[in-house]
């Protein structure tokens, strides 16, 4: 039965990917659900490092790169028939070389788990992105390196001239590799992978190493990094620099924080918020990043297991039928507490626009006046007193929703 | 050569003293709470900020004063309000915490002050060569920028042995709890380590922003070198981290200033490679052109080697 | 048999000497507390056998097999399993996957990524078969960190015998127990001892009188008696440097 229901999901996870293309179909859509398809797969082996291993890493675009960079040196070398294959292999060239680099590199940055292990992933990772600078012959220098994915023999007609074909294909590895980081979850060395992340010593007293653990954990996810670097390769045709410094390193940390570390859809909903935010915020505010920087620290402080920590503090709820006592609450604090967000970015974008006029939800404020700017500022005061005023309201609930569950402590709010 | 030696060290000194006014804040935050603080740069990059605003109304020598202080109170709210609350979920979410205040101080500065460079000046009063040496000048402000770490390493380190705080400080980096049993106010120190670390780093930007330039990147730049810094002097070190700083400071200064690369050894040798060599990157390396991953390279040889740095005790 | 054997075991940890020349054999299927006043070097004495900490001077052998120089995980596979004095699981996997993992390695899977775990169908009986053992098989779903205290005392004495290890050295494992829940743990530790090495450290003596059948006595990093639990309790050294009182009151 629950085999049944564990293949319904997946299924319905195929589905969901194949069927995006039908719903939006528009060139911006497909250039961002590439975005996202790589996106995903380079968080969950990110998540797979740190949520499943405790391994925190400022490093790992390095294994993304990587991968990437020989990803297309393969598209060139298709190119001039030096080689001939399926450019649909492409991704595992990637993942090849992701997982050669972490073979050699976790040989002696496994050691220790904690801020050793973070240290060294950092200097690696300036070491690599620094290196690529001067090799130019091999990384191209600030401009990078570009191939074309349209050489090579068609696959069943397919000749790679649009980007939803590559879509298409993209679907198919995330599938692929999703599948996979979730099965190795659940095999000795995935779940020893957790044990060691807990508690390294004790793992060591049942007969396992820990730092041959962390070895194993280390590797797949450099493989599944090469993975998402050799789709990135395929999607854009060429890489910089930038795709293997600590910019991109930071930015996979940012996604599967914001997702939610130890769960396992965590880093793809990560993924997912950031690649939107990415492409479709970018156009209305150049501030997005400030946004994205506040969001991921709110969450380090608010909500440590993230969106999907956040949905899964609900399942006892959930089951024991509580729900409905939460929604009231949570419409009176939740309704001035999106107010309050609206009416901040307001009164950020307000200060910072350069056009004497500005639009903002279907309204236009005057940006030189004072008038506007107190108004707005009015109404966020009002929405933040709000919040607080319902805060413990909200908080009662909870506790009466999740009331016999605290014995075993679970409850947090 | 004598010349070009000579103003390499000492510009080598000014960096490593640099270096180590950041160093020596993080040491001390590291050994006292265990968290090594990612956006320990960005304070130093809100120095550089804040006296240059100052300094565009009230001159260089306010900013100076009212810069670190400033720095150093928000320090001290980020310690209160941040990382005290995120400290229960153990040391990864402290550095994850870090690494996002760093991120976001840097896009913050973009908004305030806009993301080109600001014309940060040194004051006039230090605008003359301090000495003449083989027809090559000194300029004062570097000398200026060496006394003033070296005044401060000098309070510092009065404070921290003589002083009873100091006594309270180096006890509760080693027994927090006996100290709060004594009826020290343990939290209240710890954000008072805090502040004054980031204070530290805030005076590094003031004196640093004129001669490395203020823009949003400038963390970044130095950021990631400071922690390879404490890491190779060792985890909670400060004499590990003078000497990792200074060493360093002088490594990258001498890369810089000497000219000498692969093709010299490779004459020296006797060797020849063809310019269309698939390896040509590998045979024109000069040492100005690697200077810049020469932090790193030491960082990871001395992570594989002595994991515990060079002065180092402890390993987490 | 002799199934372990310290000879002139030395530990200094700087200049000061913790263990300071400790012989002890231990019999094949014999039950051996260690006893001793804080600070005595039990636990020390414990690490070194089990690999946590390198010995200074001295050999310990395990099985005709040197085991001084050897890892933990090295040790444990050599059948040799341990609990610790502070509670010592893997907080956020579930009870069932505790037990589980324990029993990896025994069951010959080694760092498998290959096998899938809820298909190994003789695996997981085994680790249910524990938890009965343990009574702990209704909390199974439980995250290990979230049990109650004596509950995650008898979880950790899972971990250490679910390997089924013929020797097991427990650290106080009735440390911080009220009395009811303590006789409840020495019952448990009874049974799932049974036919096995027992290695114990504990201080409550009436546990230590009751379980053991052989005492050694160590005091500022010496073993100064080791004996049958009545001789023990006649020795006069034994009882000038620790016991006296202790035995009198309890």
């Amino acid at each position: 039965m629950a085999l049944v229901k564990k293949s319904a999901l997946w299924i319905a996870y195929l589905l969901a990917l194949l069927s995006l293309p039908q719903f939006f179909d528009s060139v911006l859509a497909i250039s961002i659900f590439n975005q996202m398809a790589i996106a995903i797969v380079f968080a969950l082996s990110y998540n797979m490092l740190l949520g499943q291993g405790g391994m925190l890493s400022f490093g790992h675009a390095v294994y993304f790169g990587l991968g990437g960079f020989l990803a297309v040196h393969a598209l060139i070398m298709i190119e001039f028939e030096t080689v001939y294959f399926s450019i649909i292999w492409i991704p595992l060239v990637g993942g090849f070389i992701g997982l050669l680099a972490a073979l050699f590199i976790g040989t002696f940055s496994t050691h220790k788990a904690g801020t050793v292990f973070a240290m060294i992933s950092l200097g690696i990772g300036e070491l690599i992105a620094a290196s690529s600078l001067i090799f130019v012959s091999f990384f191209g220098g600030e401009a990078g390196v570009s191939g074309d994915r349209t050489f090579g023999p068609p696959f069943f007609g397919v000749e790679w001239f649009q980007n939803v074909e590559i879509y298409y294909l993209a679907v198919a590895w995330v599938f692929i590799a999703t599948l996979f980081m979730y099965l190795f979850t659940q095999t000795p060395a995935g779940k020893m992978a957790n044990a060691v992340r807990d508690n390294p010593e004790r793992a060591e007293f049942i007969g396992y190493s820990a730092r041959r653990v962390r070895y194993i954990t280390f590797c797949a996810a450099g493989l599944f990094a090469g993975v998402a670097g050799g789709l990135f390769a395929l999607n854009y045709e060429f890489i910089t620099e930038e795709n293997l410094n600590a910019a991109t390193s930071g930015r996979v940390l940012l996604s599967a924080y914001i997702g939610g570390l130890g769960y396992f859809i965590g880093p793809i909903v990560g993924a997912v918020i950031l690649t939107l935010m990415n492409s479709l915020l970018s156009n209305y505010s150049d501030l997005w990043m400030l946004y994205l920087g506040i969001m991921f620290l709110l969450t380090v402080l608010f909500l440590p297991r993230g969106f999907a920590g956040f949905i899964m503090m609900h399942q006892v709820a959930w089951i024991r039928g509580t729900m409905k006592q939460l929604i009231v609450p949570y419409l009176l604090s939740g309704i001035p507490a999106v107010v309050f967000v609206m009416s901040s970015i307001a009164l950020i974008e307000l200060s910072h626009t350069e056009d004497a006029e500005f639009y903002y939800l279907g309204l236009t404020f005057d940006s030189n006046g004072a008038m506007d700017f107190g108004l707005i500022a009015l109404v966020a005061i009002g929405a933040l007193v709000c919040v607080r005023k319902s805060l413990p309201q909200l908080k009662a609930a909870w506790e009466s929703a999740n009331e016999v569950i605290d014995e075993t402590g679970e409850s947090e709010s | 050569m004598l010349e070009v030696f000579i103003f390499a060290t000492l510009n080598g000194l000014v960096t490593g003293l640099l270096l180590f006014m950041l160093a020596s804040g993080l040491t001390l935050i590291f050994s006292m709470m265990g968290v090594l603080n990612f956006a320990h740069a960005s304070f130093y990059m809100l120095g550089a900020y804040f006296a240059y605003s100052i300094s565009l109304y009230f001159g260089f020598w306010s900013g100076l004063i009212f810069a670190p202080i400033i720095v150093g109170v928000l320090g001290a709210l980020v310690e209160r309000y941040g990382l005290r609350r995120v400290h229960q979920q153990g040391h990864v979410a402290e550095l994850v915490f870090t690494f996002g205040l760093a991120f976001l101080i840097e896009e913050a500065v973009q908004f305030f002050w806009g993301a080109d460079t600001k014309n940060y000046q040194s004051p006039d009063l230090l605008d003359f060569p301090l000495f003449t040496l083989f027809g090559q000048e000194f300029p004062a402000y570097r000398g200026f920028m060496i006394g003033i770490s070296v005044a401060i390493f000098i309070g510092l380190y009065y404070v921290l042995t003589k002083s009873r705080i100091g006594i309270i400080i180096q006890a509760a980096i080693t027994h927090p709890h006996t100290v709060s049993n004594l009826g020290h106010n343990v939290p209240l120190i710890f954000m008072g380590v805090f502040g004054v670390g980031s204070a530290l780093a805030g005076v590094a930007g003031v004196i640093a922003g004129p001669v490395l330039t203020t823009f949003p990147g400038m963390a970044v730049v130095l950021g990631s070198i400071v922690f390879v810094i404490v890491v190779i002097g060792g985890l909670g070190s400060l004499a590990g981290a003078f000497i990792a700083s200074i060493l360093i400071g002088l490594l990258q200064s001498y890369a810089i200033a000497s000219n000498l690369g692969m093709p010299d050894l490779l004459n020296l040798l006797g060797l020849e490679f063809g310019r269309d060599h698939p390896l040509t990157d590998l045979w024109t390396l000069t040492l100005p052109q690697i200077a810049p991953i020469l932090p790193f390279l030491l960082l990871v040889l001395v992570l594989i080697f002595r994991p515990t740095g060079l002065m180092g005790k402890r390993e987490q | 048999m002799t199934v372990l054997s310290l000879r002139n075991v030395t530990k200094n940890f700087g200049e000061t000497e913790i263990i300071r020349g400790v012989s002890l054999d231990i019999e094949k299927g014999e039950k051996h507390a260690i006893i001793g006043p804080n600070g005595a070097g039990k636990s020390t004495l414990f690490h070194l056998i089990s690999g946590l900490y390198g010995v200074t001077g001295g050999s310990i052998k395990f099985k005709e097999q040197e085991i001084q120089n050897k890892q933990p995980y090295e040790i444990n596979r050599l059948g040799l399993a341990r609990s610790f004095q502070v509670t010592n699981i893997f907080a956020r996997l579930n009870v069932f996957e505790n037990v589980r993992c324990a029993l990896l390695w025994s069951s010959g899977y080694k760092y498998s990524f290959w096998h899938l775990l809820g298909r190994q169908k003789e695996l997981n009986e085994k680790a249910l078969e524990v938890l009965e053992q343990i009574g702990l098989k209704d909390k199974m779903h439980f995250p290990a960190g979230e049990l109650a205290y004596a509950h995650q005392r008898a979880l950790e004495l899972g971990i250490a015998i679910a390997s089924g290890a013929e020797v097991i050295m427990l650290d106080e494992p009735v440390a911080g127990m009220s009395h009811s829940e303590a006789e409840n743990a020495v019952e448990l530790i009874r049974k799932i001892t049974a036919g096995k090495t027992l290695i114990m450290v504990e201080h409550d003596m009436n546990i230590v009188f009751d379980v053991a059948d052989r005492i050694s006595v160590l005091v500022y990093g010496e073993v100064i008696a080791c004996d049958k639990p009545e001789n023990i309790r006649a020795n006069p050294k034994v009882q000038e440097a620790y016991l006296g009182e202790v035995v009198g009151s309890a």
